[in-house]
């Protein structure tokens, strides 16, 4: 597999508002390959959003280099074109909603990039049915529930026919059903349209979906590998203010107790078969 | 000393196209002392109804009274009452206003008409009971801090203010877990410290079960479902999945062992599970 995106040595300083220069990223390097499902977990601060700014050069990097399709980041020239190979959604669905009805505000952004009518129509209709809120077309948007709106904004992202989607925390506002929507149509985009994905997220049982979780503690990558790699660091994870997914904790608090269990428990069904061997 | 809403209605943009009724006849009574969650999916009626509570909304019908005054009234006993019950909102950024920390928790307690010494006792208080070190953040400037640091200025701006009730809408929404737990923390402790009582508005199941011991289940402007959150979250699964709920984590492990015959209880706390699983295997291992 080919890396779609190629992160080194990759620091972002800031100076904020006091006048004190604030090292949101030490030292990132990554690489992401086309059509992987990564997750970024970590505390507040500890630069999961900075570095997903990154990735469609929101921001630029103060030291090191963020390669995207090949393209660097910090080259003005490339600006455009790296947007168009990767694509946000944040957490508030109403903050990015631009248009009174669902199709237009889905067609904002292949608008905006000058696509002729006739394929802006098409990629609508894709891109409506991918996240499947067809029969929504014509709705407005306010009237949606959380989730649905959420996936209008996912649509619009991917009219532009992105090779990845970065997602910020698009499930903390949703209530569960909302999240359940979500997290099947990002693994959906993923696995059948093969669009790359990251997703930050503080829900550990959605992070799980993902083929690798890349865990974050002041501005460096702490922890790294499958959902069961990482969530076997019970410790670590504590320690970096992170919880596990419950079977995890279970699985862990009853291995301290004596009970012999295997490493990498990490769902109910996993815990519940080697108990009862 | 309750809060008692007795048949409340309330549509949005009555009498146009877009009219839309939000809560529909909702009678309800919360005592002082309670901890009530209230879930229920997006356009539920939720944050309907605890507008109404803080009198930030008055009905369009029935009534909301808070200690027999109702808080619809205009005059001093309704200002007092509405006084008594403080919100917290989703958004802390949205009801943090002041240049510095120290006089954004000052404003509610100098607008009730305390005295200098007094607005500062209750500035320092509030602080030091959500965890802000008075000489590091009184004079900073509220919006350069953390959005956990900012929910807590926005929780000590409303305990200042010393309610005898409390809603949370959304605290934990966008927190990480350990700036979860430690709100949650904070709120159980001026809880049974000062027996007010606390109204939270969450998504999270995991919180509902945890922390509250009532739960209200809101779906279509109406509550569906009203009782310990142990025994919903056990006996009307159905009606919750129906309402765009869910069941808190630790219940469907629970399923997940009963289903391959480790006779487990539903329970709320994983540690309580725990001894279940350690005990169900000794006996086997007796056997």
């Amino acid at each position: 597999m080919q890396n779609l995106i190629e992160i080194k040595n990759l620091e972002h300083v800031y100076t904020d508002t006091d006048g004190n220069e604030v090292k949101a990223l030490a030292g990132v390097s990554l690489s992401i390959a086309k059509g992987e499902f990564v997750a970024i977990i970590g505390a507040n601060g500890s630069g999961k959003s900075t570095l997903a700014r990154h990735l469609n050069a929101l921001l630029l990097p103060t030291a090191g280099k963020c390669i995207v399709a090949g393209m660097d980041t910090a080259d003005d020239d490339n600006l455009w074109n790296i947007r168009q190979h990767v694509g946000m959604v944040f957490q508030n669905p109403d903050n990015q909603i631009v248009a009174a009805i669902v199709e237009e505000d889905v067609a904002f952004g292949p608008e905006n990039i000058g696509v002729p009518p006739a394929e802006i129509r098409t990629r609508v209709n894709a891109a409506l049915a991918a996240v499947g809120m067809t029969e929504y077309a014509k709705h407005a948007p306010h009237l949606l529930s959380g989730g649905q709106k959420q996936r209008v904004a996912i649509a619009g992202v991917l009219a532009l026919e992105p090779d990845c989607i970065v997602l910020d925390e698009p499930t903390a506002m949703l209530d569960p059903r909302g999240r359940a929507e979500i997290a099947a149509t990002v693994k959906k985009l993923n696995r059948e349209k093969h669009i790359t994905v990251v997703y930050i997220t503080h829900y550990m049982e959605e992070a799980m979906q993902a083929d690798r979780i890349i865990a974050m503690e002041n501005g460096k990558i702490k922890l790294q590998g499958t959902p069961k790699e990482v969530f076997a660091h019970v410790k670590e994870l504590h320690a970096m203010g992170l919880e596990t997914p419950l079977s995890a904790q279970a699985a862990y608090d009853l291995r301290q107790k004596g009970v012999k269990l295997p490493e990498g428990i990490t769902t109910g069904e996993e815990l519940t078969e080697e108990l009862c061997q | 000393m309750p809060i008692k809403l007795e048949n409340v209605t309330f549509t949005y943009m009555k009498g146009t196209p877009f009219e839309k009724t939000a809560l529909q006849n909702v009678s309800l009574q919360i005592e002082k002392g309670e901890f009530v969650a209230v879930i229920g999916h997006t356009g539920s009626g939720k944050s309907t109804l605890v507008q109404h509570l803080s009198g930030l909304l008055h009905p369009q019908k029935g009534t909301v009274c808070v200690d027999g005054i109702d808080l619809s009234a205009k005059n001093a006993d309704a200002k007092k009452a509405r006084n008594s019950v403080g919100m917290v909102f989703q958004y802390p950024e949205h009801q943090i206003f002041a240049e510095t920390v120290y006089e954004d928790i000052a404003f509610g307690p100098r607008n009730k008409g305390l005295q200098p010494d007094e607005v500062d006792r209750a500035v320092r208080d509030a602080m030091a009971f959500v965890g802000l070190d008075f000489e590091t953040f009184a004079q900073r400037s509220p919006f350069r801090l953390s959005g956990g640091q900012m929910r807590r200025v926005a929780i000590a701006g409303v305990i200042a203010m010393e309610p005898d009730y409390l809603i949370l809408d959304e605290p934990s929404a966008g927190l990480d877990p350990r700036a979860r737990d430690a709100v949650f923390t904070e709120v159980m402790a001026l809880h049974k410290k000062r027996g007010m009582a606390v109204i939270l508005v969450t998504h999270n199941m995991e919180e509902a079960a945890q922390y509250a011991s009532r739960l209200l289940v809101i779906s279509g402007g109406q509550i569906i479902l009203d009782g310990k959150p142990h025994e919903i979250f056990t006996g009307h699964r159905e009606e919750l999945v129906a309402a765009s709920m869910d069941v808190p984590q630790i219940y469907k492990l629970a399923d997940c062992l009963k289903e391959h015959g480790l006779a487990v209880d539903y329970t709320p706390q994983l540690a309580a599970l725990e001894r279940q699983i350690l005990a169900l295997r000794r006996a086997q291992h007796a056997d």
